[in-house]
């Protein structure tokens, strides 16, 4: 193999890598988006996880201290306040551009609007029951 | 902006609501947290409403649904009746677990309102959520549609038992995953619904073999999905409110359940299982089938009003049977009379009294006792030592001496109010029959123990007239 030959399979080879090297960075400036994307999606999931578990702590902390005496106002005011679930059917009723969707929001704003006012109401009853004193 | 705003008013409403439930650590706080949870609830509406894209039609169709059902509610909360409670409260869980389903399907059909996709293909993470939130809820509704009827007396209380069960339960529980991985791969709606029909299923099958007087334990578990429900709903549709109120309630449901496992001495898994006092207990237990005919002293209300009128210290011990027979107001009557006769009137509350957490604190309320005179089991088992009287009227288990010594029993480890250490204990009672683990109770053969037998209500009635001569 004479000094030419070399060379020239030499330059061979080095446009090759360039070549490669093109596409690498084609194909990383596709991806980058994706990545993003993908850290994107992951990191309000993490944050929402970490909100809930943290709500778990404050729920459990805060649920021991309430007094045996007053355990059925508890399930009262428990029962009211998971009907927040009232957001999520607004929002459906409000933005769906389904009527479908709206249908189904609109049963769940129904019945979550029972518990909210029903949940409430008994559990005010109940409690002004306890501040009569005999 | 505007979303910031919002945010920002359910930042705000998570806040009331944990005030809501901190309130709850003493009567005369309460009233506000319970004021702060209406104005935090009202706060997240106010905000909803104002979220910026919501539609003319859509806003009327809200404020129609919030003011039937509203008017519903409020019409029930100031009808029922406090005895009622428990299956109201049943009710109640079982709307919060049908909102859930109607939302996770409107989230399916209409996935663009909350930022989660288009129709038919939504993201793989959000379907997960969607499914959990739809299957819990749905187990929910169903498990408290069969609490309520079971609480009313609209199907009864006792433990439905059929070969296979846990099987079928376990086999359903493994299909339900399976449909919703596959829901989660193709986002068919047709799966949606086939897991929506699946857990009503399952959440039927899993309530119908636990007994009346387990009831607690399922009032407070559904009290707990409900909360997760809610928390599986925040997720997909991605809510800060509705995630952290979601697990809020989670975890009180979950706590309650633990405290009433507790009092019972028995495992979550156990209760669940069911069948609890299905089997013909008195055969296992209490050696009533050994005994046939034991002589128990049997008083009138003559001979009770006698004796209470000469005593210095009476404790009295309700329970479920109390409720029923609606005589929390004739008693309370009875305990004023002794006061007056210079007696002083205590009450025992056991944990598992009742058909829900604390029932029996607000029935005592409701006719007026005040809540300084009633006590909690570890407070007053040490008080029964100096009672004169202990006078049991619809409790039966909790206060059996049998579950501190003999190992045999079903209840045996359970934690009991300790009336037998009374001077004197009446016990009021329609007749010999056991209570609802199946056992026969020590105290009716004890020497200091009194047979009252009679309607709850007419036999208190019967006292007080007698202390009133």
């Amino acid at each position: 193999m004479n000094a030419e030959e070399l060379a020239l399979r030499a330059q061979g080879m080095a446009d090759r890598a360039i070549a490669l090297a093109l596409e690498a960075r084609a194909a990383a400036a596709e991806a980058a988006p994706l990545v993003e994307q993908g850290a994107a999606a992951a990191e309000p999931f993490l944050l929402l996880l970490t909100i809930f578990l943290l709500a778990c702590f404050v729920g459990y902390h805060v649920v021991w201290s309430v007094t045996p005496a007053l355990h059925s106002p508890l399930m009262g005011v428990t029962n009211a306040i998971s009907s927040v679930i009232v957001v999520g059917a607004m929002l459906a009723t409000g933005l769906a551009d389904s009527w479908l969707a709206q249908a189904f929001g609109f049963l769940a704003v129904t019945l979550a609007a029972v518990n909210i006012f029903g949940g409430f109401l008994v559990t005010r009853r109940m409690l002004a029951m306890f501040q009569r004193k005999g | 902006m505007a979303h910031t705003l919002s945010t920002l008013a359910y930042l705000v409403a998570s806040v009331l609501f944990i005030l809501a439930l901190k309130g709850l650590s003493h009567p005369s706080t309460s009233r506000r947290g319970n004021l702060m949870g209406m104005t935090g609830m009202g706060i997240a509406i106010v905000a909803t409403l104002a979220q910026p894209g919501m539609s003319i039609g859509g806003i009327g169709l809200i404020i129609a649904g919030l003011a039937i059902g509203g008017t519903v509610g409020a019409v029930i909360a100031n009808r029922i009746q406090m005895t009622a409670l428990p299956q109201l409260v049943a009710a109640f869980h079982s709307l919060v677990g049908m909102a859930a389903v109607f939302v996770a399907a409107a989230a399916l059909y209409a996935p663009q309102s909350f930022g989660i996709g288009v129709p038919g293909n939504i993201q793989a993470q959000s379907l997960i959520e969607m499914s959990l939130g739809l299957a819990i809820g749905a187990i929910t509704f169903s498990g408290s549609v069969i609490a309520f009827a079971k609480l009313d007396g609209r199907m009864s209380g006792a433990p439905i038992l059929f070969k296979g069960q846990h099987l079928l339960n376990a086999a359903l529980g493994v299909l339900l995953l399976a449909l919703v991985v596959a829901f989660v791969i193709t986002g068919s709606p047709v799966l949606f619904w086939l897991v929506a029909l699946l857990s009503f299923a399952l959440g039927f099958l899993l309530i119908i073999p636990i007994g009346g007087a387990d009831m607690p334990v399922v009032v407070s578990m559904l009290n707990s999905y409900s909360g997760w429900a809610a928390a599986g709903i925040g997720f997909t549709i991605g809510n800060l409110l509705l995630i952290v109120t979601g697990a809020l309630v989670g975890a009180s449901g979950a706590i309650l359940s633990y405290i009433m496992c507790k009092g019972m001495n028995r495992s979550i898994l156990n209760v669940l299982l069911g069948g609890f006092g299905a089997e013909a207990g008195g055969a296992v237990a209490g050696g009533s089938a050994t005994h046939p005919a034991r002589p128990v002293k049997s008083g009138s209300p003559e001979d009770a009003a006698y004796i209470m009128k000469n005593a210095g210290k009476v404790i009295i011990v309700p329970g479920y049977g109390m409720a029923v027979a609606q005589a929390q107001q004739v008693v309370r009557e009875m305990a004023d009379l002794l006061k007056k006769e210079g007696a002083t009137v205590e009450y025992a509350i056991h944990p598992v009294a009742g058909r829900m957490p604390g029932h029996m604190n607000v029935l005592l309320a409701e006719a007026n006792v005040p809540y300084d005179d009633v006590h909690e089991l570890e407070e007053i088992n040490p008080e029964f030592v100096e009672a004169d009287v202990a006078y049991v009227i619809g409790a039966n288990d909790v206060t059996n001496p049998a579950a501190k010594t003999d190992k045999a029993s079903p209840i045996y480890g359970m934690p009991i109010l300790e009336v037998e250490r009374a001077k004197t204990v009446f016990f009021v009672k329609r007749g010999m029959s056991s209570g609802y683990a199946g056992v026969e109770n020590e105290l009716f053969f004890r020497d200091n123990t009194m047979m009252l037998f009679g309607d709850a209500k007419k036999v208190t009635q019967q006292i007080v007239q007698a202390l009133q001569k």
